[in-house]
């Protein structure tokens, strides 16, 4: 067998399975964050003994009783969409991980292997284009149910993650032109150098509207606070997900939060280096460290960028107030469209100025 | 091995395509017909990768089952009492349709057995491509490049037209 | 390269089987006691009355087309981007002249539906 091979199918089995398992890890962060921010009592229940591990026991608490919940499949739901739409809101979620670069690639026995599932020359678009699919999954289940909240809880998720996935494509141009690439490994290896040697040369430094703009749609893609109208429990009682429960339902926040991995580990590898280690290059650190702790230390870098911006997510879930219909409409075709679309003139412009000066032209 | 798994896959992709066209050719149920295309445009988009035109995969999946699906949906979704609609059309002189589509089988089949089809033995090793369609889009390929913008312009006032509708 | 694929298609299968083993497997530990009054649709209490099934405002329709016009947009724009850099370096500003042009022509669409209040979601009938 074909060592490239094998590592092929060890990193499809462990990056899905490190996804799915950083899941509690996020509902719990949610819930203590919560607990912090709004003087709320949080996660205090869940025990074994005098054991507590701080809310830690929470999410496996409501791993067990979704499994032992009772299935059930409304009268009047559609009995083929309604399962099949909470599968299509999952895979999608966990097809577009297969892109992101946890590591620069390693060597191992004289074959050069990509620390992601697949290294794809245009990894970005791929990425856009799977999770494209996922839009699909929710209109589904707003329409399966046969529900009048769920409905309008589906429509009203479509419209918003179509409108923000054209900003969302739009705002990351300024990045593309300056890199001149679409491969996510490649981006993250183009931001190791430094500003006059102190200020590592993250997109974020180069792009910092971009950047903006790419954070508002990308929290608007994730359907989270301040932007979760589709869920909006005041109005819709849940959104797109009233009628399920159990496992389905479950299914459902997997995809949610493997959604908001997807767009923390994108704004990382597009704007915050990706699995940089600041002021080092893979090479250096190689050479000081050895190959496989080389390795860590970038996973672990990346591993907390992304961290950080899921954190973010739940620290404006839990600050924010929710926005009307309109407003949200407006500010997705009004303000942050023709914003990127300036700003990806702005980077042209300059990116030429730059070329004028250096005497290319 | 290579060649066969090549083949082997291109038969499941192309299964997926036909099994989602068929269905939605003679399904009767319009929601049906509409979410068989999914299949279809994955089916096709696994076919251009395996013709190595990666970048156009990624472009089938964004658009088709990305935005037209989405579009068609909403389409069926308009649609009053979707659930008793039939598909059925008005017209059905099956004689008619028979000879039209037998015609244009015929011509399908004789401009296959006419383009004399080049047989690559071997592959030729799989290279992205994206680079190479901006390179055509900013060179050989300008003018129609600028005209497709012409045409998604008046695209825009179409959707305008049909949102004005809605309005009045 | 085709080897990358390969490993999309495992991924893809692994899903599949992580969402059958949740969705299915654990029936065996699962009670089923399904009764009509479960199986209604929650609209707060109420029972439903007829289909959800409606139309709507074809508002959605209109977003969901005007979306896919700038998404094919911006599928224009990917490859543009990636050679950008090395278009200009040999042959000067056209990339970016060209691209302004295509941009221009639909930036003109965007300032029509926004002239005519189509961008907005709250409209005054006319």
């Amino acid at each position: 067998m074909n060592i490239e091979y094998i590592a092929g199918i060890i990193k499809a089995v462990t990056i899905p399975v490190m996804a799915l398992n950083s899941i509690p890890l996020l509902v719990w962060m949610e819930r203590r964050g919560s607990a912090f921010i709004q003087n709320r009592h949080g996660p205090n229940r869940a025990n074994i003994g005098p054991i507590t591990l701080f809310g830690l026991l929470h999410p496996f608490a409501d791993a067990i009783k979704c499994v032992f919940k009772e299935p059930f499949r409304p009268t009047k739901a559609h009995p083929i969409f309604y399962p099949l739409a909470p599968a299509l809101v999952v895979v999608p979620a966990l097809l577009t991980l297969a892109v992101v670069p946890l590591a620069d690639h390693i060597f191992l026995m004289g074959a050069e292997i990509p620390m992601s599932v697949a290294e794809l020359e245009y990894g970005i678009v791929y990425m856009f284009a799977v999770s494209s699919i996922s839009v699909l999954g929710i209109t589904l289940a707003g329409w399966a149910s046969n529900n009048k909240f769920s409905l309008m809880g589906g429509l009203r998720s479509t419209a918003q993650m179509i409108s923000y996935e054209l900003s969302l494509g739009l705002s990351i141009f300024g990045a593309l032109l300056v890199y001149g690439s679409l491969n996510p490994n490649e981006i993250a290896r183009l931001q190791g150098e430094t500003f006059f040697g102190v200020i590592p040369a993250w997109g974020v430094l180069m792009q910092p509207l971009g950047f903006l703009l790419f954070l508002i749609a990308a929290f608007a893609e994730a359907n989270r606070n301040p932007f979760d109208l589709p869920e909006g429990e005041s109005e819709l009682v849940a959104g797109y997900h009233t009628e399920y429960g159990g496992m389905k339902f479950s299914m459902f926040m997997m995809g949610e939060y493997v959604a908001m991995v997807t767009l923390s580990a994108l704004t990382v590898t597009l704007f915050f280096g990706g699995w940089q280690v600041p002021w080092v290059t893979t090479e250096a650190l190689q050479a000081t460290v050895g190959q496989p702790l080389r390795v860590l230390c970038q996973f672990l870098a990346f591993a907390g960028k992304t961290l950080f911006f899921c954190w973010l997510f739940i620290w404006v879930r839990w600050t924010l107030p929710r926005f009307r219909y309109d407003q949200l409409m407006r500010l997705g075709w009004k303000v942050i469209l023709p914003l990127s679309i300036v700003n990806v003139f702005v980077t042209a412009l300059v990116l030429l100025g730059l070329g004028w000066m250096k005497g290319t032209l | 091995m290579e060649a066969l798994f090549h083949v082997a896959t291109f038969y499941v992709f192309a299964a997926f395509a036909l099994a989602g066209a068929a269905i939605s050719a003679f399904s009767r149920r319009l929601v049906y017909c509409v979410f068989a295309l999914l299949l279809t445009f994955l089916g096709v988009a696994g076919l251009y990768v395996l013709l190595s035109a990666d970048f156009l995969a990624a472009v089938q999946v964004l658009l088709y089952a990305g935005g037209i699906l989405v579009l068609l949906i909403f389409g069926v979704m308009l649609t009053h009492e979707i659930a008793d609609v039939s598909t059925e059309a008005n017209f059905t002189d099956i004689k008619f349709g028979a000879v039209i589509s037998g015609i244009l089988w015929l011509l399908l089949v004789v401009y296959i057995c006419k383009v004399p089809w080049a047989v690559l033995d071997p592959l030729p090793p799989y290279a992205p491509t994206t680079r190479a369609i901006g390179l055509q889009f900013l060179g050989d390929y300008l003018v129609p490049f600028e005209y497709s913008s012409f045409v998604l312009l008046l695209v825009v006032l179409g959707a305008a037209t049909l949102a004005r509708k809605e309005v009045d | 390269m085709l080897f990358d694929y390969l490993s999309v298609v495992v991924l893809l299968v692994l899903g599949l089987a992580n969402i059958f083993g949740m969705m299915v497997l654990p029936k065996l530990l699962r009670p089923h006691n399904p009764t009509a009054q479960k199986l209604v649709a929650y609209e707060c209490g109420e029972n439903p009355i007829g289909t959800s099934w409606l139309q709507y405002n074809v508002r959605f329709f209109v977003v969901a087309l005007v979306f896919i016009i700038f998404d094919m947009e911006i599928v224009f724009m990917f490859p543009w981007a990636v050679v950008f850099k090395e278009v200009y370096a040999t042959s000067g500003p056209l990339p970016l002249i060209e691209m302004a042009f295509f941009i221009a022509v639909l930036a003109v669409g965007l300032i029509y539906l926004w002239v005519e209040g189509l961008l907005d979601w709250i409209r005054t009938i006319r």
